[in-house]
């Protein structure tokens, strides 16, 4: 089996004023190439670390940590940008998109960092925009869309690179009902597709529409489990049926 | 690619804010312009003062008689005071290097013809003084070496002269009158008009050419003689005085100092009086060159300081935008951004502040020369009695841009966006991405 990211006694440390906090005390899991994966668990699980460590945003204290072959744990600073530039996709809570750049031009910038933005690229991006269904608003700002239009604009941002897998940090946690059912839907259509797809939330509705939950707990591992087809399939029925009837 | 894309970034940055970039952009602007501008005023006056003493003739040293002061004068009866004839011929005859010598016999006069009487300048002088002092002959001739010998009264009106006297008549072959010596001379010549050169040092003055008679000098010392008698109210004052000036020109540029020496030593006489002056215009120019260049340094420094305080604004608005864009830059890191593609983007928008500040810098920079006509017009019409109270410098000063401050102004601003743009380009690549992302 292939696996989009290898996860093995990952630990993190922080000195803070003389004391040293265990974010991560051992975690060791893995992500096989086309899974949907939830990671769950309270306020001071070890959640946030895990995310900035499986985002290469940090560095871990000891452990292991590998993307396709790498092992990020022993990069530098630059080689780990170049690990984001070209191997992760990131979709924020807060979207994060830059103001000043229109939505073609946020969907190109990890192209940017990769020094390549030719003619084709600039079509794929185009592309991506059509697939998330903002074909019509090539040239608007964020400040001109919506909530969930700027996520599928992060969507379409963290599809450009072609990652390893789209590490999503509580994608869903600034759009109401509706809007949170468009974007599950449209990563669960991007995960039939073949691509891995990494989810951190605090939802259960959210994380019972992945295909399986790594929940964390003290900085370990608590659980990890599959869900079943009929447990996501009567998640994805209940989140329909109790949504708001408009008038 | 990268590079265009960075710069177009930049711009689209700078332009979410408008109005901060201009004054940023500003900043630099009065830095670069002012480089240029003080230095263009700079090398104006220097230049309006070497080109006075070079038309007196880098090979040439002047001797003035001068009026001493009233102390050492005595009392009772006239004291004879600057240069004599037989010193003029004493420098002819010993001093070796010496090529040609000029007499020269200045006196204050009234000259008529028929009802119009003008004052004017006499000067005594020899055929040489058409050449050493570069005056041009309009009609006729000027004095020449037979007239002096004969002692003839033949004379050359400057231009206003003739134009005063002679408003629509020829004046060639008409006699003018001198009140004073009652004398009558023939005009011969009128001179083309010719400005006044400025006061060189204290011991030169202003030479208004406009004015002037000229007559054979040894013609002048017969019929007029070394004594002026000056009217002051009632009284009548005497003096004594033989030359004014001697010109001495110098076969060979490389012995004008020494020469200077020689006669320095040979006029040593008169110290104890303090009645002549010995004027090198090369030693002058060489001071003028030197008064220029450190003029030039200071006025370089002061713009440089204007620089400086732009450079200073340009720090200060990237690190508030550094500290208002953490987020942006939270988010490019987490796209694959390194931290050098963080400086290179601040550090382009520095750069393109200051390279805009600095080419609209060096066209108002070139501006200077119409601006500074404008300002002495606009001050002129608005108040003709200021203008005409300022010094002749500043009335009469052409800035000249120097060709070799465009570049250098624009390097510097440049270098200026890029020295006060790192530390604000070097705090934003140092931020953690994490803390940056977190930034509200």
């Amino acid at each position: 089996m292939k696996y989009a990211c290898r996860i093995i006694d990952l630990k993190k440390e922080y000195v803070l004023k003389s004391e040293t906090v265990r974010a991560l005390r051992g975690a060791t899991f893995d992500v096989p190439e086309g899974d949907f994966v939830a990671i769950m668990g309270p306020s001071g699980s070890g959640k946030s670390t895990l995310l900035n460590l499986l985002g290469c945003l940090d560095k871990p204290t000891s452990g292991s940590l590998f993307l396709g072959d790498d092992d990020v744990a022993r990069m530098n600073d630059d080689q780990l940008a170049e690990i984001r530039s070209r191997r992760i996709g990131f979709v924020f809570q807060s979207y994060n998109l830059i103001q000043q750049l229109t939505v073609v031009e946020n969907i190109q910038v990890p192209l940017i960092y990769q020094g390549r933005l030719g003619r084709k690229e600039h079509k794929r991006c185009l592309e991506l925009a059509a697939m998330v269904g903002l074909g019509d608003r090539l040239s608007h700002r964020p400040a001109q869309l919506s909530g969930g239009q700027q996520q599928r604009v992060a969507i379409a941002r963290s599809l450009v690179n072609d990652p390893y897998f789209i590490l999503a940090d509580e994608p869903t946690g600034n759009l109401d009902s509706r809007t949170t059912e468009e974007i599950l839907q449209l990563f669960d259509r991007l995960n039939q597709e073949g691509r891995t797809i990494i989810l951190v939330t605090h939802e259960d509705e959210v994380s019972k529409r992945a295909k399986r939950i790594v929940r964390l707990k003290d900085g370990l591992v608590q659980w990890d489990k599959l869900n079943s087809q009929e447990t996501r399939e009567e998640a994805a029925r209940n989140a329909l049926e109790n949504m708001p009837v408009e008038v | 690619m990268i590079w265009l894309s960075t710069v177009q970034l930049a711009i689209k940055s700078l332009w979410l804010h408008p109005l901060r970039s201009l004054l940023t952009v500003l900043g630099i602007l009065i830095g670069v312009s002012s480089v240029i501008w003080l230095l263009a005023i700079s090398k104006g006056i220097g230049d309006e003062a070497r080109k006075q003493i070079e038309s007196l003739g880098a090979d040439t040293i002047i001797v003035r008689s001068i009026k001493p002061p009233a102390e050492k004068l005595s009392t009772q009866g006239i004291t004879p005071y600057g240069l004599t004839r037989e010193e003029f011929d004493m420098l002819v005859r010993t001093v070796p290097t010496i090529k040609s010598a000029l007499p020269i016999r200045e006196l204050r006069r009234q000259f008529q013809y028929d009802a119009k009487v003008i004052d004017g300048r006499l000067v005594g002088c020899t055929a040489e003084y058409a050449e050493v002092n570069k005056l041009k002959v309009a009609r006729g001739h000027f004095i020449t070496e037979v007239e002096g010998f004969n002692r003839d009264t033949s004379c050359v009106l400057a231009h206003k002269v003739a134009e005063r006297l002679f408003p629509v008549q020829d004046p060639i072959g008409k006699r003018i009158y001198m009140p004073e010596s009652t004398d009558f001379y023939t005009v011969v010549g009128v001179l083309e008009p010719k400005n006044a050169s400025a006061a060189i040092g204290g011991s030169l003055s202003a030479q208004d050419f406009s004015g002037d008679v000229y007559i054979p000098i040894l013609t002048l010392q017969q019929r007029i003689g070394d004594m002026i008698r000056r009217q002051s109210g009632t009284s009548f004052e005497y003096e004594t005085l033989e030359l004014n000036q001697i010109t001495l020109r110098v076969a060979n540029v490389t012995d004008v100092k020494r020469t200077a020496t020689l006669i320095e030593e040979v006029l040593s006489g008169h110290n104890r009086m303090e009645d002549i002056a010995v004027v090198v215009p090369l030693e002058l120019l060489e001071q003028a060159r030197t008064t220029q260049a450190m003029f030039m340094v200071f006025m370089g420094m002061i713009a440089a300081i204007s620089l400086l305080v732009g450079g200073i604004g340009i720090m200060n608005i990237m690190l508030a935008t550094v500290t208002e864009r953490t987020r942006e830059i939270g988010i490019r890191r987490a796209l694959g951004a390194k931290r050098a593609d963080i400086v290179r983007q601040f550090l382009i928008e520095t750069s393109v502040l200051s390279i805009v500040g600095g080419i609209t810098g060096i066209l108002i920079g070139l501006l200077c020369g119409p601006s500074v006509n404008l300002a002495r017009e606009v001050v002129k019409w608005w108040s003709p009695r200021t203008i005409a109270q300022l010094p002749d410098v500043i009335r009469t000063v052409q800035p000249q841009i120097l060709l070799e401050s465009i570049p250098i102004a624009f390097y510097i601003s440049l270098a200026v966006g890029i020295v006060f743009g790192i530390y604000p380009a070097m705090r934003a690549a140092k931020m953690s991405p994490i803390e940056a992302l977190r930034h509200e």
